[in-house]
């Protein structure tokens, strides 16, 4: 592969330069990044505008090509045939393309039918479980999980799909070799172990805020489909939403209890026509056609009757102790069957010793 | 002329020896202290004055020199005020010296002459036999306390008159009554048969006290985390008769004991915003922090995630060698700090996490709170339950089990540890570490198939895994179960500290 073309390098140099002055614009960051260089120092650069104008003209695209080798970063440009095909779809598709991992698994991925998995990142435990097996059904169905990295939602979609031993790709909003949030740093290594993680911006550029909704139109224009798991009213998920919308990609939602604030978004995504996703076979139904790729069946050993009672009690969402004596078990052979159900697949648990079902 | 007496001082909770001499000449009326006392001691100079004239004794209007030997060692606090008396009242000649030489002596001195009530006497008592001294005066309150060593006589007086007497030959008068049985009873030991309802966080404490395993409770405010908590000391074996002494003379030195003998093992509750020092000992002089004060017994940190991170720390070398050596200037003190730890806190911020209508916490905020918790601590938690609100049912009806034949439950598996563990340096299954776990916790086929799977699963850290089969090991022992059963074995991963996967990633 041939690495970046000049041009485009100038362009994301011009970016990670101008990072402070976009973030004026982040409101409407998505029109102001289909200006072209001169236009952009233009309307943002103010009183170093001509700085800006001759330091672009000056800067060293060989010194840019080392930090990026430096950095391990694979770069692709727009100018590459290699370039993912569904980018091409946005008004401004990012000019090049930084890659940890691995950049054939990104193209490969891109070349198919990933699927974005986000959402809120003060997610509830039942959206981050429901993240979670989406992803890791969807990553053994084949299909590759795209999603920000960021707490909650995103997180959780992400190790689902390294748990279910698919690859995954994280579009993060600063340079792909840090990770965001930092304390994602151990998801981050397996990300880049596994899949792959990518960004439109340079290595050493500080994360600002127009990035965010900048990376959320990278992440709805790559994939295929676009799943919100658990979203607030004003949370970033809706925006992807909003672009995937723009560039005609199917969009899903999962349904969320109506009392909860988190949930607001992605219910009213469902009300105004999103695909409903009650699990990963309509997700696979929506991208290839009712029926046509059928998600792994339920390898999960069968349940006894006690066992199965267990279950509905702490899916009816009560606490160990009470699922427990409801089901009618003593409190030493009751641990033991809760671990039973853990051992089988049926549940997990969770932090504070309770115990939250896996759909 | 010169008067000697022994007395001891208190360090830490050790006595050291120290020589009062006294030393009358003639010369112009004075009072000197030497020998490194601290300003109490020296303040011993009026009060010793005052209470011979008061106690209708001569002071010696001469020169009077005190030395108390050894010279390096601090000497602090009051205690040395009879034997100062005492010594003067020998050197000029009011009481015989010949008859000081098998006493030692201990105590503060009133102004008017009484001997005050001071702490410390059962450690003084423990120093005096072991220098082979035969005869102790003690201030009439401490004296049950110090008759708990044996072959000593020990003579409890309210005054100094009355000490001088007894030195003189009259008799020791008798040991003072304990008080009615009537008064301890209501303080009655809190009993698990008070419980309704909690039948897995009361498994849970019963596996810890068996195995010795510390235990984090951890559920909403309110569902009875403290309660729970303050029935463990309640079903741990009786101690014996060396450990009461051991918890006594301890509970003496701080100054948190009245009377007699400690019978119940200690329960210490530090609110979280103790400092290190108040948690493990310090201070100068050092005094034994919470952490010694639970010495063989519980001690419970409550709310744990408020505590301050270097607090919880400070746990580390406590709970790892079952002692604090705190070291101040050229000195070291050993404190011992052998305590079961059980923790309670809240499952998030605003408590109420997994009762879905309720909490309104998001992953980020139970983050943060989680991260609140000391990892190097919680990787000293062998058990996790979760403490649930008790159904109406529950609470109508009646107590699962009462602390007595719990207390009997443990007691027996802790026999059969003993049986097993038997030269291998650990008491209890909690104590065991890795290469103990290897030769001494045997599962059976499906226990060792669940493991693995359990294992292979990433449900289990390689440290996780050692600790599912000490917990095991206990469950089994309180089963009577030769070998780890696949019941014993999935009991255990029930209760198990779970490394959270999504946020471990």
């Amino acid at each position: 592969m041939s690495g970046a073309c000049d041009g485009c390098l100038r362009r994301t140099w011009l970016l990670g330069r101008m990072a402070g002055h976009l973030d004026h614009a982040r409101a409407r960051i998505a029109a102001v990044l289909e200006l072209d260089d001169g236009e952009l120092i233009a309307a943002l650069g103010g009183e170093l505008a001509d700085d800006l104008l001759r330091d672009r003209d000056a800067v060293d695209i060989g010194l840019q090509r080392d930090r990026c080798s430096e950095a391990g970063l694979q770069l692709v440009c727009r100018c590459d045939p290699a370039y993912p095909v569904r980018l091409r779809d946005l008004a401004a598709p990012p000019r090049v393309l930084h890659v940890v991992g691995g950049l054939d698994r990104l193209l490969q991925a891109a070349a198919g039918d990933p699927v974005a998995i986000v959402g809120s990142r003060a997610a509830s435990p039942y959206g981050t479980g429901v993240a979670r097996s989406l992803g890791a059904a969807l990553g053994r169905a084949g299909v590759t999980v795209l999603s920000g990295m960021a707490h909650g939602i995103d997180a959780a979609a992400h190790v689902g799909a390294l748990d279910g031993g698919a690859p995954t790709i994280a579009v993060l909003p600063g340079p792909p070799d840090r990770p965001y949030p930092a304390s994602r740093r151990a998801l981050h290594r397996r990300v880049v172990a596994a899949g792959a993680a990518v960004s439109e911006l340079p290595p050493g550029t500080p994360v600002r805020r127009w990035m965010f909704p900048a990376r959320n139109r990278i992440i709805a224009a790559l994939a295929a489909m676009t799943v919100v798991v658990e979203a607030g009213e004003r949370s970033g998920s809706l925006v992807t939403a909003a672009f995937a919308q723009q560039l005609a990609r199917p969009i899903g939602a999962v349904p969320g209890q109506i009392t909860r604030p988190q949930a607001a978004g992605s219910n009213a995504l469902l009300a105004g026509g999103a695909t409903v996703v009650r699990g990963p076979q309509d997700v696979l139904d929506a991208l290839f056609g009712a029926g046509v790729r059928s998600a792994a069946g339920d390898d999960r050993p069968e349940l006894t009757e006690e066992l199965a009672v267990l279950l509905a009690g702490l899916a009816d969402g009560h606490g160990t102790s009470t699922a427990l004596v409801q089901a009618g078990y003593e409190p030493d052979e009751g641990l033991a069957a809760l671990a039973s159900l853990e051992l089988a697949g049926y549940v997990r648990r969770e932090g504070g010793g309770r115990y939250a079902v896996i759909p | 002329m010169l008067a000697r007496i022994a007395t001891f001082a208190i360090d830490g909770v050790d006595p050291r020896q120290v020589w009062v001499e006294v030393h009358i000449r003639a010369g112009l009326p004075a009072f000197a202290i030497v020998g490194l006392a601290d300003t109490a001691v020296r303040e011993s100079r009026d009060r010793i004055h005052s209470a011979i004239l008061n106690s209708k004794f001569e002071f010696p209007s001469k020169r009077i020199t005190a030395n108390l030997a050894p010279a390096f060692l601090r000497k602090v606090g009051p205690g040395f005020d009879a034997a100062l008396a005492l010594a003067v009242l020998a050197a000029s000649g009011q009481i015989p010296r010949d008859a000081l030489a098998s006493y030692a002596v201990f105590g503060e001195l009133s102004l008017g002459g009484e001997l005050r009530d001071s702490p410390g006497a059962l450690v003084v008592a423990e120093g005096a036999r072991r220098a082979g001294l035969t005869r102790l005066i003690v201030p009439r309150e401490r004296a049950r306390e110090a008759a708990l060593v044996e072959g000593l006589e020990v003579a409890g007086v309210p005054t100094l008159r009355a000490a001088a007497e007894v030195v003189r030959g009259a008799r020791p008068p008798e040991l003072p009554e304990a008080p009615p049985a009537a008064a301890r009873q209501l303080a009655a030991e809190p009993d698990l048969a008070d419980v309704r309802g909690h039948a897995l966080p009361m498994l849970a404490l019963q596996i810890a006290a068996a195995g010795g395993h510390n235990l984090l409770l951890e559920g909403p405010p309110g569902t009875g985390k403290t309660m729970l908590a303050r029935r463990l000391p309640s079903i741990l074996p009786r101690m014996t008769r060396a450990e009461a002494i051991e918890v006594t003379r301890i509970h003496s030195v701080a100054g948190l004991h009245a009377d007699g003998l400690i019978g119940r093992r200690p329960f210490r509750a530090p609110h979280h915003t103790i400092s290190p020092a108040g948690l493990v000992g310090g201070g100068a002089p050092p005094r034994p922090g919470e952490a010694t004060l639970a010495h063989r017994g519980v001690l419970f940190l409550d709310e744990l995630s408020e505590f301050q991170r270097s607090t919880l720390d400070a746990l580390r070398q406590p709970l790892e060698d079952g002692s604090v050596a705190i070291v101040r200037g050229q000195r070291a003190l050993v404190f011992p700090t052998k305590f079961m730890l059980i923790a309670a806190t809240n499952p998030c911020p605003c408590g109420f996490a997994g009762i879905e209508d309720r909490c309104n916490c998001g992953e980020a905020d139970i983050r943060r709170h989680r991260r609140k918790l000391s990892g190097p601590l919680l990787d000293r938690m062998d058990l996790l339950v979760d403490v649930g609100r008790p159904t109406e049912r529950e609470l109508t009806s009646g107590p699962i089990t009462s602390s007595d034949s719990a207390r009997r439950r443990v007691a027996e598996a802790r026999e059969r540890q003993r049986a097993r563990l038997d030269g291998t340096g650990a008491l209890c299954n909690g104590e065991m570490d890795a290469r103990t776990v290897r030769r001494h916790v045997e599962l059976d086929e499906p226990a060792e198939q669940a493991l693995a799977h359990a294992y292979s699963l990433g449900a289990l850290s390689a440290r996780g895994r050692h600790r599912v089969l000490r917990v095991a090991r206990t469950i089994a022992d309180l089963e009577g179960h030769g070998r780890v059963t696949h019941q014993d074995l999935l009991t255990a991963l029930g209760l198990r500290q779970q490394p959270d996967l999504a946020s471990a990633a």
